[in-house]
């Protein structure tokens, strides 16, 4: 495949990149700003200026973002996000934890789309292992996460049209997620932070029935989508407060590195499912969904397509989902069957072993990453041959995607500065770790 | 094997790349060498950088895999990144050492990598020569500590037993 | 004068407020209206933080709705709220943030802890969360969960307005939560890991 060079314009990066759009300022010399008047470039309507704080307890930062806004008038100059209102140390706490244990603490660190989080560790797992998970397990797991970015963008698009006055979008978009999770509670056991996913496969197999189950949701959600497309894409308010607002070029959200919908927004078409496979992402055929321009509408439409695109691989998971296993059956990671305890002495050391002090991986390190619905997110984890990582890293997507923010928000209103957070989908949970 | 040897073609002065684990390229320039190593790379074609983040060898001093000639120390900065065109990842082992615990900022090369930095600084430690904002990100700005490093307990308290007040 | 018609005494009015009325059928049949209607127009502030808030949101949905006890109306400004639903882990970072919120709000105002982060720190006993959000507000219910689900935040809200209809209607919260009597100095921390002599690589 021929290279791609892109055109780097240096004084488009440079000009974003000299501090005419982030707001360097610590919290104490932000609230003791007095601007000069005598001064040359920001005298002139220092009357005017302010640095204004927004959250960290606000209904549309999407959770605990704070944001100081250098504003004049109405229109945001500068912009600071401080994040870290959500930080629990939770790379940290996964050095505490056996690699077993290890999905259910990076599982609540992006608690719209979990599975994904636990997918990749176990990636990141297995690698270091050496280890094979069979194909059922594969195709299992890929079903899981294609539903979960279902549920998760149908989150957005309930929160994007909150944020942006549509409340009724709200309750729609709940609506359907609800059916989603009753079908993960059916098959994981939870609505939420499923530790579903683990090293070695998953926890349990698919549940009886689950082909009508996952039959209803491809009947009952695209006709859904099609009311939302009736409810805000024809609607002019909903453009005009979305279209034009937040532009980001791909030279930009590269140099930040912007991943996911923020990329493909601007045109760029970059999927990880496609451009690096991973699971049996090679084997359905999907589309990938690129948007125009670069603005918040782009990427509320991209959001809204990638739906469809996930829907349509689950209904063609449907067909090809093969037999087998559901976990790998090397005794070493996988804990016997309960039945086997009492019959066994050896399964019963497995078992005391694997829950107790947990399974060894080899020494080494791996980074290991998947396309979540923010973006790249990636699973950087050493080992030192022990049963816990030595360390574990997580590079959350939205933590990267939100450098953007103030390029989103520079020139604009203070009203736009809720459309464009939103439209980023920033999860702190992520964010934070 | 094609990614090893455009990788070592291109930087004499970095010492031997490993296509370590898992058919992912690992680099291990010196610390003087690091800016101009990214630098060339980025120029090569890899057009983003992913990650960039720290490990604290300090309780697994003897890691093997590292190839000869790199001198291991006490912590290692980690960045990753990606060439687009070529599907390709590179990840480059930058070795540290605990009494200097200094190394460039990426951010005149990578924009991307000021808030992983920032991170980075708050929780190891170590601090980034030219960053523009050099300051805690997720922990409060007063915390003293960092709590990452492997000499720092994980903090953890008994569990407490309240008793919840009667009163309405 | 210090009798009144079916009110009865009311000369400790002006120094007590309503602790001053001598309670008689009349007074307590007022009293039960009031915590009637404080119960059935709970309105939440928005305090979501993590996971919980998540579902807490699902509550408040078509679904799980939360409209038929009056509360779907999730106050933004602390000012017309009466119920802060602490939904998520406080870090460190929020705790003060958390006691702000609470103390902008006017009484009579409850606190709902909803999931275990929020009553006990959780999963994570470390050194960026708040082991228990009653070490920094006062807490009238505790609800278990990782997260909980819509049905147990709504066992918790109901057995909130339990609490506010029969509890005292004048009753002022204390300014410090269960949690917040320890001392730090009675736990001291475990040592941290003595890093391993230098081996030769």
């Amino acid at each position: 495949m021929a290279a791609v060079r892109l055109d780097l314009g240096d004084d488009e990066r440079v000009r974003r990149r000299d501090g005419s759009a982030v707001l360097r300022m610590t919290e104490v010399e932000a609230a003791d700003l007095v601007l000069d008047p005598s001064d040359p470039v920001t005298g002139e309507r220092a009357d005017e200026r302010m640095i204004l704080n927004m959250g960290p307890a606000h209904p549309s930062t999407h959770g605990v973002l704070r944001l100081l806004l250098e504003m004049e008038g109405e229109t945001v100059l500068r912009s600071k996000p401080i994040i870290g209102y959500l930080h629990t140390g939770m790379e940290k706490t996964g050095e505490n934890l056996t690699f077993l244990q290890g999905p259910t603490n990076v599982t609540r660190m992006d608690y719209a789309s979990p599975l994904f989080s636990e997918l990749v560790f176990a990636l990141a797992t297995e690698q270091l292992l050496g280890i094979e998970v069979p194909e059922r397990a594969t195709w299992i797991r890929m079903l899981m996460c294609e539903l979960n970015r279902v549920a998760s963008h149908l989150l957005f698009q309930a929160t994007n049209g909150m944020d942006l006055g549509a409340v009724s979008m709200m309750i729609y978009g709940w609506r359907e997620r609800e059916e989603v999770l009753r079908f993960f509670e059916k098959v994981t056991g939870l609505r939420m932070n499923h530790n579903y996913i683990r090293p070695g496969g998953v926890a349990a197999d698919l549940s009886d029935g689950w082909q009508d189950d996952v039959r209803h949701l491809l009947d009952i959600i695209p006709p859904r989508l099609d009311e939302y497309e009736v409810l805000l894409n024809d609607q002019p308010i909903f453009r005009a407060r979305l279209q034009g607002v937040g532009v980001l070029a791909p030279a930009e959200a590269l140099a930040l590195s912007a991943t996911g919908p923020i990329l493909r927004a601007t045109g760029y078409d970059w999927d990880l499912r496609r451009d690096e496979p991973y699971l049996a992402y090679d084997r359905v055929d999907f589309d990938v969904v690129v948007g125009t321009c670069g603005d918040a509408f782009d990427r509320f439409a991209v959001r809204l397509e990638e739906i469809r695109q996930s829907l349509h691989i689950v209904e063609q998971i449907l067909d090809l989902l093969p037999d087998g296993d559901y976990r790998t059956q090397d005794k070493k990671v996988t804990p016997p069957p309960r039945a086997r305890i009492d019959e066994s002495m050896e399964a019963l050391i497995h078992h005391f072993k694997i829950f107790t002090e947990g399974f060894h991986v080899p020494e080494g390190e791996v980074y290991a990453a998947v396309e979540s619905p923010r973006g790249e997110l990636g699973c950087y984890l050493v080992s030192d041959g022990g049963p816990k990582p030595y360390r574990m890293h997580i590079r959350g997507p939205s933590f990267a995607n939100l450098q953007t923010l103030p390029h989103l928000m520079h020139g604009r209103l203070v009203a736009d500065a809720v459309a464009v957070i939103s439209s980023v989908d920033p999860i702190m949970g992520e964010v934070d770790r | 094997m094609s990614e090893t040897d455009v990788a070592t073609e291109a930087h004499e002065d970095a010492p031997v790349a490993s296509t370590a684990l898992f058919g992912q390229a690992v680099l291990y320039p010196d610390r003087g060498a690091y800016l101009a190593t990214v630098e060339s790379l980025r120029d090569e074609g890899y057009c983003t950088a992913t990650d960039l983040t720290i490990v604290d060898y300090l309780t697994h001093p003897g890691r093997s895999g590292l190839p000869g000639g790199v001198q291991p120390e006490r912590f290692e900065v980690v960045v990753g990144l990606f060439d687009h065109a070529r599907r390709e990842r590179v990840r480059l082992r930058i070795q540290v050492p605990a009494d200097d615990p200094t190394v460039p900022s990426l951010f005149d090369l990578f924009p991307g990598t000021e808030a992983m930095e920032r991170e980075a600084w708050d929780l190891f430690g170590v601090s980034f020569e030219g960053h523009p904002d050099h300051s805690r990100i997720l922990l409060p700005e007063d915390w003293v500590g960092h709590p990452l490093r492997k000499d720092e307990g994980i903090g953890a308290i008994p569990v407490q037993f309240k008793s919840a007040s009667d009163r309405r | 004068m210090a009798r009144v018609p079916i009110l009865g005494d009311i000369s400790g009015v002006l120094d007590e407020g309503l602790e001053g009325l001598e309670h008689n059928f009349v007074t307590a049949r007022i009293e039960d209206l009031v915590k009637w209607s404080r119960a059935r127009s709970c309105w939440p502030a928005t305090f979501g933080l993590a996971c919980c808030a998540i579902e807490m949101m699902a509550t408040g949905a078509a679904h799980y709705d939360l409209a038929r006890y009056g509360m779907e109306v999730f106050r933004a400004s602390p000012r017309q709220a009466d119920l802060m639903i602490v939904a998520g882990r406080v870090s460190q970072k929020m705790a003060p943030v958390l006691r702000q919120i609470y103390d902008q709000m006017m009484e009579p105002k409850w606190v709902i802890s909803m999931g275990v982060c929020a009553s006990s720190g959780g999963m994570f006993n470390n050194y960026a969360i708040v082991q228990g959000v009653d070490q920094v507000v006062p807490v009238d219910v505790y609800a278990p969960g990782c997260p909980p689900g819509p049905e147990t935040l709504m066992h918790a809200i109901l057995t909130l307005h339990d609490k506010i209809l029969t509890g005292e209607l004048t009753s002022r919260r204390e300014q410090t939560g269960a949690g917040a009597g320890f001392d730090l100095a009675d736990f001291p921390a475990p040592e941290p890991p003595a890093p391993e002599p230098e081996e030769a690589p």
